[in-house]
């Protein structure tokens, strides 16, 4: 994930990169969540820091509560004053990132142990051919590499175009992409899970009561990630589009290839965000030199171009759903955090949406958000939804990978606030959410299931 | 209750909730050792040695506890530095939260963890169908198992209070007595499935550990007869 800061004098906060805090030079604000905070964060910042130009991390937050050493030390006095400002809203924007983090896993979670669908193989993605019902375990596991190096490199060629459609200006031709792969999103994984609810409860629904249901809420939907809305009906919408992608993630996803994606998701966004010639980097980077909104014609810029005051999203744009479906992958993995492998699913991935949307009246006020990358939100969820699937000692292994991630979310948002650039936000989180899980699968489970049984307590 | 505590006392300050989560993971992290410890043994031992096993469980538990409480040491040592941090950070030079705050706080995180993973899969199972004891076992076995995580989840929290009140002014005995007090009642359950050994000890020494607490931290008789008749 990479947060960002934009240097730049528009309000918005780039953050849309899924897994990237970024925390670019001039505006401390570190804006990490996509869709949740809405710019609140970003828009404060920049406005303080207007002109500042200066290197001035913004990102105090998570780092002013846990460690108090954190703090760089301030040069000038009313630079201490923003930063002790910032400091102060520190744990009320980890909290903003914690809620929504808990609402998407709570929702994946919830389905998964309800719904009997998504826990049913019934098939895979083009993008992991390799099955696993193979007899040998090494069979099994080389194949699961397999997959996972499929997946990466398609993650990777993705963001990579997307760098390139922004570095050349493409701005209709990806905001056109990321309109189209909302629209998909947004429509048909809906009406497949409502679907499959209603079958697991047995609720009896007519064609045209669905389909008023379906349409009023994509349309919406749709408005509302890509045009003005109400923010805590965005960020309902961008939940429930994370909780969407993870269960489709989850369900066509074969277990080994889940766990070994998800590890090398981790290690492709640190690099992807903190080498020199990674794609996101580049892309802060173009979109600092050029002084503008990181992406603005990006997922994220449909937003922001409300608040600009840009042409507005044209609905037109038709394109072939494998375009539409690229260009959110782009705009997804690029934005949000290269980590996100999202780009199993030929479907639309969720689209650009996560980014908040930044109207103008928000960026008057002083708020400070932070922003994360959609792709984070799904690939946790993905990993705790895995958990609550496929692991046998059920609800104690959901959990603890559950505050497992949230402690990496907690230690992520502070080493942005001691570092104060783009960080991804996928790997540390992801770490512990990989350890506790097994862990807490093969170790703690029988402990716990002998006390339980003598009915001891420790 | 314990849940209402959260809701009333720790869901207005976001700090608060960080320090309960994290709070939470150390006492996961403990527990991940402990239980590595106790697979260690058990793998390295004779599965068909009853005794062997219960020995080996019961040792399981005492060293869990005394992880249990080595981390909740490191985790005050951490809030500590923490609290340092948040001092310099403040505006007018004093920590927006105290010691004994978070010392409740800390408390509660590390009780509602092993609450919930004590009773989350009992309560899921008792979702479905099936008849509790019906093989001999006691009947009463998820109405004790509801009031037993609730007593530790208190205790816990009394425990977190005491610990770091004895920390802070370096008072060796308290912090050796909630030691003590962890060990008696992990001790006490025991002797389940026959409850009168577990549950009245455990209680007992709940309202014990409440009132020092409370004493701790400032309260006194006066103050509670006041707050009883509303003055």
């Amino acid at each position: 994930m990479i947060t960002f800061m934009n240097n730049s004098d528009s309000e918005e906060e780039p953050c849309n990169e899924r897994t990237s805090l970024m925390s670019a030079e001039s505006p401390p604000v570190p804006s990490y969540q996509d869709g949740l905070q809405a710019s609140e964060a970003g828009e404060v910042q920049t406005h303080r820091k207007r002109r500042a130009g200066s290197s001035r991390g913004p990102n105090n937050i998570a780092g002013g509560e846990m460690s108090g050493s954190g703090i760089p030390v301030r040069e000038s006095a009313p630079e201490n004053e923003e930063e002790e400002l910032t400091l102060k809203y520190g744990a009320k924007h980890v909290i903003m990132l914690f809620v929504p983090v808990t609402l998407c896993m709570i929702v994946v979670v919830a389905t998964i142990k309800s719904v009997r669908f998504y826990t049913e193989k019934n098939g895979q993605l083009i993008y992991t051919p390799f099955s696993e019902d193979t007899p040998s375990v090494g069979q099994r596991l080389l194949n699961s590499v397999l997959n996972t190096i499929i997946m990466i490199s398609v993650i990777i060629v993705m963001t990579v175009f997307l760098v390139l459609l922004y570095k050349y200006r493409c701005y209709k031709f990806i905001h056109g992409w990321l309109i189209l792969s909302s629209l998909m999103l947004l429509f048909l994984f809906t009406y497949i899970y409502l679907g499959e609810v209603l079958k697991t409860y047995n609720v009896a629904m007519d064609y045209p009561t669905l389909f008023l249901v379906i349409w009023n809420f994509g349309a919406v939907g749709m408005i509302c990630i890509h045009w003005k809305g109400p923010l805590q009906l965005q960020q309902a919408y961008l939940i429930m589009i994370s909780a969407l992608m993870a269960l489709v993630f989850i369900k066509y996803l074969p277990e080994w290839s889940a766990w070994v994606i998800l590890g090398a998701i981790s290690i492709y966004d640190l690099m992807a965000v903190l080498c020199p010639k990674g794609p996101l980097r580049m892309l802060v980077e173009t979109a600092q030199e050029r002084n503008e909104p990181i992406f603005p014609a990006l997922i994220y810029s449909s937003a922001m171009m409300w608040t600009v005051g840009m042409a507005k999203p044209d609905t037109a744009a038709r394109g072939p759903s494998q375009q539409a479906w690229d260009a959110a992958e782009d705009g997804r993995e690029h934005h949000r955090s290269p980590s996100h492998a999202d780009s199993q699913m030929s479907e639309t991935r969720s689209p650009v949406p996560t980014r908040p949307v930044t109207s103008l009246e928000e960026l008057e006020e002083e708020e400070r958000g932070v922003k994360l990358g959609l792709g984070d939100f799904i690939f946790y969820s993905v990993l705790v939804g895995k958990a609550a699937a496929t692991a046998s000692g059920d609800w104690n292994t959901t959990l603890a990978c559950f505050v497992a991630i949230l402690i990496g979310l907690c230690l992520t948002l502070l080493l942005l606030a001691v570092f104060k650039k783009a960080l991804p936000a996928l790997p540390i989180s992801i770490t512990f959410g990989l350890i506790f899980y097994f862990s807490t699968d093969n170790l703690v489970r029988p402990f716990m299931d002998t006390l339980a049984s003598h009915q001891l307590y420790i | 209750p314990a849940f209402g505590l959260f809701l009333f006392t720790i869901a207005r300050d976001p700090l608060r909730i960080i320090i309960l989560i994290a709070g939470a993971f150390f006492w996961l992290v403990s527990l991940l050792l402990s239980s590595l410890i106790w697979f260690i043994a058990v793998k390295a031992s004779d599965p068909r040695d009853e005794r062997l096993q219960k020995g080996l469980l019961i040792f399981g538990v005492m060293f869990s506890v005394l992880l249990q409480e080595a981390f909740r040491f490191l985790y005050y040592k951490l809030l500590r530095k923490a609290i340092e941090g948040l001092v310099a950070l403040s505006e007018d030079g004093c920590s927006p939260i105290s010691i004994q705050q978070m010392a409740y706080v800390a408390g509660v995180g590390f009780g509602l963890m092993s609450g919930a993973f004590s009773m989350i899969n009992l309560l899921a199972d008792a979702l479905g169908p099936g008849t509790v004891g019906i093989h001999g076992d006691s009947q009463l076995y998820f109405l004790t198992s509801a009031f037993m995580t609730m007593v530790l989840i208190f205790l816990h929290t009394f425990w977190g209070i005491l610990f770091f009140h004895g920390c802070e002014h370096r008072r060796w005995w308290e912090i050796a007595a909630v030691v003590v007090m962890h060990l008696t009642v992990s001790g006490s359950s025991f002797c389940n499935p026959l409850y009168v050994g577990s549950l009245v000890p455990s209680y007992i020494l709940m309202a014990a550990a409440a009132a020092w607490a409370y004493l701790l931290s400032g309260g006194s008789a006066q103050n509670l007869r006041r707050f009883l008749l509303c003055k």
